[in-house]
């Protein structure tokens, strides 16, 4: 029987991943309190580059990249990497969270959350050893803060605490980066500090994902642009995405019947 | 009037409960649920001061001991909080033990010159309470009911005055305080309030049987109603009947359990019916409770497969193609939303004659078809405007489409109709139904 | 004399008995500072309270049951038991009762100590009631009583604690990561959950165990002060876990010997009032974060700022006077400061050896000179820093940094150099700007 798709009825589609891609991201949707914030996304993200998530506030970037983490629960998708879901791969893959969901005045120094990083590797009850804190330096020093090792957390700067968060995430030598507004509230020279180390790392092979809100910079540092709205409004190079017509479809206004509708329809699918 | 023994008990029980549900119901919707633990702990020092200095229970001393060691207790966590940047909970946490182990020990230091007893205090005497009498107006009264009706005077009162500030204060402290609501001042205020409360009813019941009433009271409350004025009013009454019940309990429960008469005591049992009450709310209460909120949920994934089942019917006859009722039904079972539930899908449509088995194939009746029809006009509608504003890929819009139907309103419908402008056929080229 | 006598020996542990319940209690008090280090740092203080409280129904159900079956109801094992499951189960109601009911943690928790608590107080009246029964000594468990403690206990009690504290030692490393930053823990794969189960099971059992010593009201003060009170002593986390676990250590041990002098002085109380004053001393002079520390600090501030604020008025004024010499009047009106407190200041910038009094009033020396021209210079790259990168949150600028350099970076500084060398006359003040590096 050959049916037009309409008369198709709904079943549980397949994953129709691209295997090659760093992260490959298929019928993605997210609810926030019942309420949807990220609509069917399909994404797929090339081994080796380095793009940005641009899209205006609200947009669900972050969300994107806790979804994929599983950090927060899906109400439908799949999301893979390098082809094997997150958890088999975990160790390949590094997070940088944004700055404001830790405690700046816990009592730990750079250098202990930098080895926290080193963490996944050494697994459960096998304590930090001098061959973690070689490494945690290592990464330190790349981020140009090896003088502020022994600090304290809270008595670093927005941007150096910025950094010790990245050179955590360097620590895990990993393959594919997931990083949340790195450049969140940073100075102009934090902010060149970061772009030069994402560069190297993507010089190494790595591939980066990286949540950016400055449209401004965003096609100097990266090569590759997903640009969100609830929905991926486009995605792919740089030159060939940045266009007017997609930023318009980006940032100009929200579909507001979609989001009457969405409240509704978060109850529905959240509920079964 | 005169009550017996077991009236005046109840009596005192539901005094409790009605002071302490005011205040309460202030703390649960600031999110300081456990400062009400705090501060009836932390009432205990000043309690034994003040009967230390006064030598009896009935004075102004013990409430003006409780009132302050109380405040004291929440400004030093709110020291400790902001000075030691010590997290809240550990501060209130430090700040009541160090008061109550204070308290304890003046207690037990002068336990053999002073008739105050450290398990009254934890458990209150409910039951004795009725025999300490003073005269009133010619008649006996239990002497407890008097701090205990000024104290519920003085909730109302002060609720009914400061209403609106505290509501103001509790939502946004920021902004209430920029408009001249120091959200400082009623924050202590309502310590005070809670002090003074806490001391009224530590007799009957006892410093930790009293949070128990502050707290489960306004929390079941808040299950039924998201309106301060109601979730006082509710929580008194909730109280209240915690109180009744918890004494009735305390007198048989016992001794159906074990046997013999058994009964004990009737604050705990209170405690244990505020608990029990909460948990009542939190299963049946309408709306939030947990079987409505799945008996919710349940009649729209319902709602859902009937909708999609008479789609599927709709769009067939739509284009002609000819199913045997056998192929239908089996289509039906393939759609994940129908699937194990189609014998109750089918009952529904029969019994609400959306649709019946004629000549051993599935037909829509007249008003199922128009159900239909609107639905799969709301789905058609949706695609077109989602590939027309929103970019999705279009072999994205039938799945997003498929959700949405389900949601929409005649008013929505209307709107996308008006949205989409004078399209007549969906992205897929099949018309859009007439409204 | 006497009462000094004995003090000195028990706490030398010169009575047998009492060594071992002192030396019990104090290694329980290692294992409940550890442990409540981890509470406190992961802001679960009161949902220990309320597990604490809610166990007298498990203690006194336990009694019952044991009662019925013949036991007699004595078994200490069997009433910590009790314990421990109640415990377990208040610790799993609240975040199911949270997700049904969809209320705040605090109101939750309310409900579970105050009709959990209820629910024991019921109870314990039941056992009160039913004849034959025995129950003196359940409610030493909403108190605490050390000095009932034998031999057995302790030894049990100090077994326990240390094998608590081994698997909290093992573990440490995971809990600091569940503490400090928990997505990123669970993006390293470490199910947080499992590690909050297990750091409530430690917590359950350090007040299991505590119950005899302290009392189930007071048992949380020995999770929670220890760390509390070791946060003001250091900045460093496995520095300040040890310390929790030697204050928590030093205050039972005091508690445990002061209470055994005496009947009437209740070991929970005087535990929980050494752990207190150990934590207002250490919020008075604790050497990290203490208040006399802080004092200092912003004492310090405000003088280097007054300084600042002298030595920038001064060249002002003797770059527009063209004069080498300034008196108080004349800088009096610059700012809103009193001509006491700007005395106050030319005071100390004379004991500093920035200037010096002379016949016309004051005069900057040749070092005072060097520095009067690196704070203006500082002042107005800050303010040019902040017009130009006012998209930058101004909180996370160290402005009182000697050299801008060190915070801006060389580049940014020079940069900023340039244009305040081009725009010197509409940027910042209609004095020339001399001296300048």
């Amino acid at each position: 029987m050959d049916r037009p798709p309409e008369i198709q009825p709904t079943v549980a589609r397949g994953s129709e991943h691209d295997p090659d891609a760093a992260i490959s991201i298929h019928d993605l949707t997210v609810a926030y309190d019942r309420r949807p914030v990220l609509w069917d996304v399909d994404l797929d993200v090339p081994t080796g580059c380095l793009a940005a998530i641009v899209g205006p506030n609200g947009a669900g970037k972050s969300t994107l990249i806790k979804a994929c983490l599983d950090l927060l629960p899906r109400v439908s998708g799949d999301v893979r990497m390098f082809g094997s879901p997150w958890r088999s791969v975990r160790s390949r893959v590094a997070y940088v969270p944004q700055r404001e969901t830790v405690d700046w005045d816990f009592p730990v120094s750079a250098l202990d959350v930098v080895a926290m990083g080193t963490y996944g590797r050494l697994g459960w009850l096998r304590p930090v050893g001098k061959a973690q804190k070689q490494a945690a330096m290592h990464a330190l020093d790349r981020v140009g803060l090896s003088d502020y090792a022994a600090r304290q957390i809270s008595q670093l700067s927005g941007g150096q605490q910025q950094r010790v968060f990245l050179a955590r995430a360097l620590v895990q030598e990993a393959d594919l980066y997931l990083m949340d507004e790195p450049f969140a509230s940073v100075d102009a020279a934090t902010e060149q500090a970061i772009v030069e180390v994402l560069r190297d790392l993507r010089s190494s092979g790595a591939t980066l994902v990286v949540v950016h809100h400055d449209l401004q910079t965003v096609a100097e540092y990266f090569e590759h642009i997903i640009l969100l709205n609830m929905r991926v409004v486009a995605s792919g190079a740089m030159d060939e995405t940045l266009t007017a017509d997609n930023l318009r479809a980006t940032y100009g206004g929200r579909l507001t019947l979609l989001e009457q509708a969405a409240t509704a329809l978060g109850r529905l699918s959240k509920d079964r | 009037m005169t009550l017996d023994y077991d009236g005046w008990i109840i009596l005192i029980g539901v005094l409790v409960a009605a002071c302490c549900a005011i205040p309460g119901s202030w703390l649960v919707v600031r999110g300081m649920g456990m400062m009400g633990d705090a501060i009836s702990h932390a009432v205990l020092p000043g309690i034994a001061i003040g009967f230390l200095v006064s030598g009896t229970r009935s004075g102004g001393w013990m409430f003006l001991g409780a009132a302050i060691s109380g405040v004291l207790a929440a400004v030093m966590t709110q020291i400790v909080h902001r000075w030691g940047r010590v997290d809240r909970g550990a501060a209130m946490g430090l700040v009541f033990t160090a008061f109550f182990s204070l308290g304890l020990l003046l207690i037990v230091q002068t336990a053999d010159t002073v008739d105050l007893d450290p398990n009254c205090v934890l458990y209150g005497a409910i039951e004795l309470a009725p025999l300490d009498t003073i005269s009133l107006a010619g008649l006996d009264v239990p002497r407890i009911v008097m701090p205990l009706a000024i104290v519920l005077l003085a909730n109302v009162g002060l609720t009914l005055l400061l209403f609106k500030e505290l509501l103001a204060t509790a939502f946004d402290p920021g902004l209430a305080t920029a408009q001249g609501f120091d959200a400082r001042w009623l924050h202590y205020g309502l310590m005070v309030l809670t002090a003074a409360t806490c001391v009224a009813c530590f007799e009957a019941v006892g410093s930790i049987i009293t949070v128990a009433l502050l707290v489960a009271p306004p929390a079941a409350a808040l299950m039924l109603t998201r309106r301060m004025r109601w979730v006082i009013v509710l929580a008194t009454a909730l109280g209240g009947l915690a109180a009744v019940l918890g004494h009735f309990s305390a007198l048989t429960v016992p001794g159906w359990i074990l046997g013999g008469g058994l009964d004990t005591s009737s604050a705990g049992m209170m405690a244990v019916a505020s608990l029990v009450i909460f948990l009542f709310m939190a299963t049946f209460a309408p709306g939030r409770g947990v079987l409505a909120r799945r008996w919710v949920s349940r009649r729209d994934a319902m709602r859902v497969a009937v909708e999609d089942a008479l789609g599927l019917l709709f769009r067939l006859e739509e284009r002609a193609v000819m199913l045997d009722r056998v192929e239908v039904e089996g289509l039906l079972q393939s759609d994940v939303r129908i699937g194990g539930r189609l014998g109750t899908v089918l009952t529904q449509i029969r019994r609400g004659s959306l649709a019946e088995v004629d000549n051993g194939a599935w037909k829509l009746t007249e008003s199922g078809r128009t159900a239909a029809r609107s639905l799969v006009r709301a789905h058609r509608l949706w695609e077109t405007y989602l590939a027309g504003r929103a970019s999705i890929p279009s072999s994205h819009l039938h799945a997003a489409a498929e959700r949405l139907e389900h949601v929409t309103d005649p008013t929505l419908a209307e709107q996308l109709r008006t949205e989409v402008g004078d399209a007549s056929d969906d992205p897929h080229g099949r018309p859009i139904p007439p409204g | 004399m006497y009462l000094a006598t004995s003090l000195l020996d028990i706490l030398l542990l010169a009575d047998w008995n009492t060594r071992v319940v002192v030396i019990g209690t104090s290694m329980l008090g290692v294992a409940a500072g550890v442990v409540g280090a981890f509470l406190v740092l992961r802001k679960r203080a009161l949902l220990g309270d309320t597990v604490s409280h809610a166990m007298l129904p498990g203690v006194v159900g336990a009694f019952l049951v044991m009662q019925a079956f013949g036991g007699g109801g004595k078994s200490f094992a069997g009433l910590l038991l009790g314990a421990a499951i109640a415990g377990v189960l208040a610790a799993w109601a609240i975040p199911v009762l949270r997700r049904a009911t969809g209320l705040k943690d605090d109101a939750i928790m309310g409900v579970v100590l105050g009709g959990g608590f209820g629910l024991g107080i019921a109870m314990l009246g039941v056992a009160q009631a039913m004849p034959g029964g025995n129950q003196a000594g359940l409610e030493s468990f909403i108190y605490g009583r050390t000095a009932s403690m034998v031999q057995d206990d302790a030894i049990g009690i100090g077994v326990t604690a240390v094998v608590t504290l081994l698997i909290a030692v093992l573990l440490a490393k995971e809990f600091r990561l569940l503490c400090f930053d928990e997505s990123f823990g669970r993006a390293l794969g470490r199910k947080e959950g499992v590690l909050d189960l297990g750091l409530m099971v430690l917590a359950v059992t350090v007040t299991v165990v505590g119950l005899q010593a302290v009392g189930l009201i007071l048992v949380i003060a020995l999770l929670i002060i220890p760390g509390a009170a070791a946060r003001f002593w250091t900045d460093e986390f496995v520095r300040m876990v040890s310390l929790a676990g030697v204050i928590g250590a030093v205050a039972c041990w005091l508690g445990a010997s002061i209470s055994a002098m005496a009947p009437d002085l209740p070991a929970g109380s005087i535990i929980v009032l050494t752990l207190s004053s150990l934590f207002g001393l250490s919020m008075l002079v604790g050497t990290r974060r203490g208040a006399v520390k802080r004092i200092i600090q912003s004492r310090k501030l405000r003088r280097r700022t007054g300084w600042q604020h002298l030595m920038r008025a001064a060249a002002e004024s003797l770059e527009s006077q063209g004069t080498d010499t300034w008196t108080i009047e004349q800088l009096s009106p610059l700012r809103s400061w009193s001509t006491s407190r700007l005395r106050a200041l030319h005071r100390s910038a004379i004991r500093r050896g920035d200037i010096i009094s002379c016949e016309d009033g004051y005069a900057l020396t040749e070092s005072g000179r060097t520095a009067a021209d690196r704070v203006v210079r500082n002042h107005r790259l800050w303010e040019l820093f902040l017009i130009r990168h006012a998209d930058i949150a101004a909180s996370h600028v160290d402005r009182d940094a000697d050299m801008v350099e060190h915070v801006l970076g060389d580049e940014l500084v020079a940069e900023l150099e340039t244009i305040l060398a081009g725009s010197d006359v509409a940027l910042v003040s209609p004095h020339a700007l001399g001296g300048q590096a």
